[in-house]
């Protein structure tokens, strides 16, 4: 089982042999990662179990009132569009970084493209956060709402996590150069970013669609 | 584990049932005692043997440094656990389904709704018309049904020498059935930490006959207490039932509260009070701040109630 | 101004002041417990000043090595078992005399019971058992580190940062009342404002995260870092184990920390996930508590069944029997445990069908723990069976153990649940299964591998009699809490009113004492074990004659492990190699090593964890947000900073290896006759035994 016959040494895009001994350092790295994801998986799994055991109260305002699907629909094409651009970010990393030479200039527009299209993600987000309790659905009013908060609040802050992470990647590569250490994080980060990806495909369909049948 | 001679033993407990459920409880333990013990034997036996054959100083067997298989001994090591196991699990189904506390055990039982509070039991007899706090009193042979709810935190009824136990929560209901053989006493606990007054959240459980049931139904409904609203509230206050006396102004009275039901609906009220609106530290009863002038019931509904019904 | 800097931190929230303002036994007692932590503090910093140990200290607190970093997490639990045999001593005696009201107040008591059961599972038992897997996983896969040295370090500070909360509840404020379960809603914030609950929910989260990170990091290193040729089959036990605790809590602790995390909002934000009230649901708790709460069981037992392997093949001169059904059991036992949670509450209304199914996929766990006996008793057949300390431990868990097993079947039955459930019987039960299952591994497991990290063995003499205290002990404090539970007495209640009760009460009480004894026992052991550690040293390092990789380094094992990473073909490939005689043969090429340096990176984290922790408990906002955005700015920080490396050169290497290797060749040896006395040098010879 020699390392060096196999392309593929974790899960998701391997850096490949054109990046050498880094190539082979990631093997850990990334799939340490990986197991590290299945935990927090979950610990989504448990608020949406959490979320699944609630239903809402007739006192209070529910789905069909609070949302708003326009917004989410804009939520889930940034949140898709970021995974596009951080897939196009470390294709960028794979192909052209394999020697220490190349210019970075690309890889920090996607990164950079993909954090903007996050933070339109979180904007969105967080409008409709502001305009639900506007309409006297603060998660602190039912059993129900606070589940929902505190689902998609948890896929929230673990966006805006990804999105300081992805700039201090960037910083990182400026400032540093692609080295093996940032690339190990860029390709954890996209990992990530991936994956909240998933997790909000699965919010979409059980909270909000859900919600609404 | 066997039978503790009399002196020992106390009859608050299922070792001596005073009702068919607890006397099948009892059986199925010495069934599964039974069972697991064909799996548990072998290891007490060998152990001392091993250890006397094998021992380093003065051996008695072969020394067979390399043995690590044996096909039969496999086939022995799994079958019988698996056999025994797979025994244990037919027995253990039918029990579960046979003693399942929800099942009703005669046509007809007799009705009685339980408030569990820090630290006292109400038991409401809706149809009877009366409320006794930390008394029990059920006739003899009769199937009765408790349908359990609690206002504080969760807690645990048990009749150990009748039935076992059942969680009882707030804003739901669980249910516990049950059938007292023999006349006696039994006692009754919470077995779910409450405070600081939870060890002496203790009822007695009364078997008795017939006539004196309807005897002791009637005494309570001529009683001058009644349990309304107000007289609630006052019981959710923290303390056991003797200490709930002074705040309702019968502080030298002895034995049990025994009330009549002024308000027939309070069961349900208790438990419809968690959807109206949110419980603040005055209103709910367990709280350090519990204040009974600012703990309201809502008004009786028809409606069926939207928390979890168990 | 001073509300915002203290939140509700007041001087009456010390227990100093308290025991002042009214001192009774209980603020006596509890203040006592609380001055020896000053105390104790400036005894040591005095220590360290005078023997000028504070250069060694910071060198170990900045270390990434998992033998130090192992060693730490078991120094850890030593102190924390200290605190728990004493809590454990209080309540028994309280209940030895209990009849209708003991020596401790209830509120007292209430506190005793969280604080013993939060502090023995998170703070003892795991500490204790992680710290076991650091020291010995990399050693027996034939590794130099783990994957993430420095993710460990991390474990270790926010494990100690729990520690930390946990412990100064004890001089400021007070610990929750509500089991180490915490059910809401009793820790809710309408029942119970006050600090307790937040401190149990900040304590065991945070700990329960770096107990996360570990499963992670142990994972990684048992899949990506065998040496070369050792496949799964060929691991040992210890390791299997160490495998299936690893995925356990990686997928058990998350539960945890989800409903920590939940309950906290609940109180500080009054979100209605436990509340009674407004559709919260205190079932959900419940559910969540016991998904992680029953793997936990399993994370603790597990390793402890590894030391059971290990002392089994070890100690009788023999290969283990059954690998291959022990590795299955085990794994078995790790998924199952997974689909049992729910019978830790078959009270609590579900239907019949449910119940049942639940009872039996319990009963279903039974049969690969009770192979796993078998499977060690048939080890010890055919073998020649040595008594030194963890041999007894083991034959003390074959007898008592399988009683746990026992009383575990009929728990599993929910119609026997229904009377026995919140007894002392079900009390008895899990003590019965954690002291001679897991603590009697976690002793033995010490007492094999204290020698590989210290260079010296423990005397037989001391841990004997301590083996022989523990399993008497726990015997008179348990057992009889099983009858006691059969007649109908409760758990968590102060006092009593039933007279029968005394006799049995009575007799715990005194094997509490033997308990405290037994404990005092494993401090002289580790006292007088030093004072001889000359004669006692082991510098060959194969005290026990052991067919492990571990043992195929000197003692003390030095920072790199293996000068080279061993090749193994075989499963126990040390054993092969010394019945080949080719075990401390010259190696041709040596190679510069590099390790990981020394970081302060755990340190820092556990220091700003505890902050964080301290503040929310005390609503010291500030202290909070600085605290958090403290780990944050340290996390970006160190991605930033250098990694330091240390090379060790061949040629430092090849000196200190070959010398080993030429004496242990030159060397004589002792057999087995000669393990416990002071010609055991570390260096086996081949035991020729007649067969009667």
């Amino acid at each position: 089982m020699s390392a060096t016959t196999r392309k593929s040494l974790h899960p998701g895009l391997n850096l490949g042999e054109e990046h050498g001994d880094d190539h082979l350092e990631a093997e850990t790295s990334v799939f340490g990662f990986w197991v590290f994801m299945m935990s927090d998986l979950v610990t989504f799994g448990m608020f949406f179990i959490i979320f699944a055991s609630t239903a809402p109260l007739a006192c209070c305002p529910g789905p069909k009132e609070l949302f708003d699907l326009g917004s989410v629909a804009w939520q889930t094409a940034f949140l898709l569009a970021s995974s596009l651009t951080s897939g196009m970010a470390v294709l960028t990393l794979k192909q052209e970084h394999g020697s220490r030479n190349a210019t970075t200039k690309n890889l920090v527009f996607w990164l950079l493209l993909t954090a903007l299209l996050g933070c339109g993600f979180l904007y969105r987000e967080i409008s409709d956060f502001i305009s639900m309790a506007a309409a006297g659905a603060p998660p602190t009013r039912s059993g129900y709402l606070t589940a929902l908060w505190s689902l998609v609040g948890l896929h929230g802050l673990h966006v805006t996590g990804g999105i300081i992470w992805c700039l201090v990647i960037v910083a990182g590569v400026l400032v540093r150069g692609v080295d093996l250490r940032w690339k190990l994080a860029l390709l954890r980060w996209s990992v990530f970013w991936h994956f909240l990806d998933v997790v909000w495909i699965a919010i979409f369909s059980f909270v909000f669609l859900g919600g609404l049948l | 584990m066997i039978d503790p001679p009399i002196i020992l033993a106390v009859a608050d407990s299922f070792l001596q049932p005073m009702g068919p459920v607890a006397a099948e409880q009892l059986r199925h333990l010495k069934t599964v005692t039974l069972l697991t013990l064909i799996a548990v034997v072998p290891v007490m036996v060998a152990t001392p043997w091993i250890l006397w054959r094998y021992r380093r100083s003065k051996p008695r067997g072969m020394y067979r440094p390399n043995w690590e298989s044996n096909p039969i001994l496999e086939w022995l090591m799994w079958g019988v656990p698996v056999l025994v196991v797979a025994l244990m699990g037919v027995s253990l189904t039918i029990m579960t389904f046979r003693l399942d506390p929800y099942k009703e055990l005669g046509k007809d039982p007799l009705q009685i709704k339980v408030i569990g509070l820090d630290w006292k039991w109400i038991f409401i007899y809706p149809d009877e018309g009366v409320a006794l706090v930390d008394e029990l009193v059920v006739p003899e042979g009769r199937a009765v049904e408790l349908t359990l709810t609690t206002d504080t935190v969760m807690q645990s009824l048990q009749i150990s020498a009748i039935v076992g136990q059942i969680y009882a929560m707030p804003a739901m209901t669980t249910k516990l059935n049950f059938i007292a053989a023999k006349q006696g006493e039994a006692q009754g606990m919470n077995t779910q930490f409450t405070g600081n007054g939870f060890w002496k959240q203790k009822f007695q459980v009364f078997s008795v006959s017939e006539e004196e049931f309807a005897a002791r139904m009637k005494k309570a409904q001529s009683s001058d207490l009644a349990l309304t609203a107000d007289t609630y509230a006052i019981l959710a206050m923290q303390g056991t039932s003797e200490e709930a006396k002074k705040p309702l102004g019968i502080e030298n009275r002895k034995g049990p509260l025994e009330m009549v039901l002024g308000d027939p609906k309070i069961f349900q009220r208790v438990l419809a009070r968690y959807m109206v609106e949110d419980m603040t530290p005055e209103s709910q009863p367990g709280s350090p701040s519990y204040d009974p002038k600012k703990s309201p019931l809502p008004p009786a509904s028809d409606k069926p109630m939207m928390g979890m019904e168990m | 101004m001073f509300e915002a800097l203290f939140g509700r931190l007041t001087w009456d929230s010390i227990i100093l002041v308290q025991a002042v303002e009214e001192p009774n036994i209980n603020t006596l007692i509890t203040a006592g417990a609380a001055a020896m932590m000053p105390v104790g503090g400036v005894m040591i910093v005095a220590l360290l000043t005078w023997m000028k140990w504070w250069k060694p200290l910071f060198e170990w607190l900045t270390s990434v090595d998992h033998k130090k970093i192992g060693t730490m997490y078991i120094i850890f639990a030593v102190i924390m078992l200290f605190r728990g045999v004493v809590e454990g001593i209080l309540m028994r005696t309280n209940q030895a005399v209990a009849l209708n009201g003991g020596f401790l107040s209830s509120d007292h008591f209430n506190q005793l019971f969280t604080t013993h059961g939060t502090n023995m599972i998170f703070f003892v038992a795991m500490p204790f058992l992680i710290g076991l897997i650091n020291v010995v996983v990399p050693l027996q896969i034939g590794a130099r580190d783990v994957a993430f040295p420095k993710l460990n370090q991390i474990s270790l500070g926010l494990t100690a940062a729990g520690g930390f909360l946990f412990m100064i509840s004890l001089m400021v404020g007070e610990f929750s009342t509500g089991g180490w379960t915490s059910y809401p809603s009793f820790t809710g914030r309408l029942i119970n404002p006050g600090v307790g609950p937040d401190y149990y929910i900040l304590a065991v989260g945070i700990s329960g995260i770096g107990s996360t990170l570990t499963g992670v990091n142990f994972a990684v290193t048992i899949y990506k870092m065998r040496t070369a040729g050792m496949n799964f089959m060929m691991m040992p036990l210890f390791t299997w184990t160490a495998l299936c605790t690893s995925i356990l809590l990686i997928f058990a602790m998350p539960p945890l920390t989800a409903c920590c995390l939940m309950l906290g909002l609940d109180r500080f934000l009054g979100f209605h996930f436990f509340t009674n009230d407004m559709g919260g649901n205190l079932m959900n708790f419940i559910n969540l508590f016991w998904m992680f709460g029953h793997p936990e069981v399993y994370i603790l037992v597990l390793p402890a069944f590894g030391v059971m392997s290990e002392i089994a093949s070890t100690f009788s001169g023999k290969r283990l029997y059954g690998y291959t059904g022990i590795v299955a059991a085990t794994m078995c036992i790790a998924v199952l445990s997974f689909m049992v949670w729910l019978h830790h509450f078959f009270t609590m209304g579900q239907s019949a069908t449910v119940n049942a199914a639940f009872g039996v996929a319990t009963l279903l766990i039974a049969i690969p723990t009770g192979v796993k006996i078998y499977d060690w008793l048939a080890t010890l057949w055919g073998g020649r069976i040595r008594f030194t300390a963890p041999m007894i431990y083991l034959c003390g868990f074959f007898v008592l153990f399988t009683i746990g097993g026992l009383s575990g079947v009929i728990l599993a039955s929910p119609t026997l649940d229904y009377q026995l459930h919140n007894s002392l019987f079900l009390v008895a039960h899990f003590h019965n299964v954690i002291i001679p299952g897991v603590l009697f591994g976690i002793l033995a497991g010490i007492h094999i591998w204290f020698p590989k990290i210290y260079g010296f063995r423990l005397m037989e003499s001391y841990a004997r009699i301590t083996a022989f205290l523990w399993a008497i002990g726990f015997s008179l404090a348990f057992l009889p809490l099983y009858q006691v539970g059969m007649m109908g007495m409760t758990r968590r209640t102060v006092a009593y009113e039933d007279p029968a009760l005394v006799p049995w009460m009575v007799v715990s009480g005194v094997g509490a004492l033997i308990l405290g004894l037994a404990f005092l026992f494993v401090l002289l052991t580790i006292f007088f074990s030093v004072l001889n550690r000359k004669k006692l040293a082991v510098p060959f390092g194969d005290p026990w004659d052991g067919r492990t990789l571990e043992w195929w380094t000197p003692a003390p094992a030095p920072e790199w492990n293996f000068a080279v990473l061993p090749k193994v073909d075989c499963r126990d490939a040390f054993a092969d190699a010394k019945e080949k005689g080719a075990a401390y043969q010259p190696i041709e090429k040596y190679e510069d090593i590099e390790m990981p340096g020394n970081t302060y990176y755990g340190l820092i984290i556990a220091a700003l964890a505890s902050g964080l922790g301290f503040g929310l408990v005390w609503y010291m906002w500030w202290l909070a947000i600085v605290c958090f955005l403290g780990c944050i700015v340290t996390v970006i920080t160190y991605a930033f900073l250098p990694q330091r490396k240390i090379i060790i050169p061949a040629a430092e290497v090849r000196e200190i290896d070959e010398a080993w290797r030429r004496a242990a060749r030159e060397g004589m040896g002792i057999t087995r006759d000669d393990e416990s006395n002071e010609a055991n040098k570390g260096l086996a010879r081949p035991d020729i035994l007649p067969n009667p």
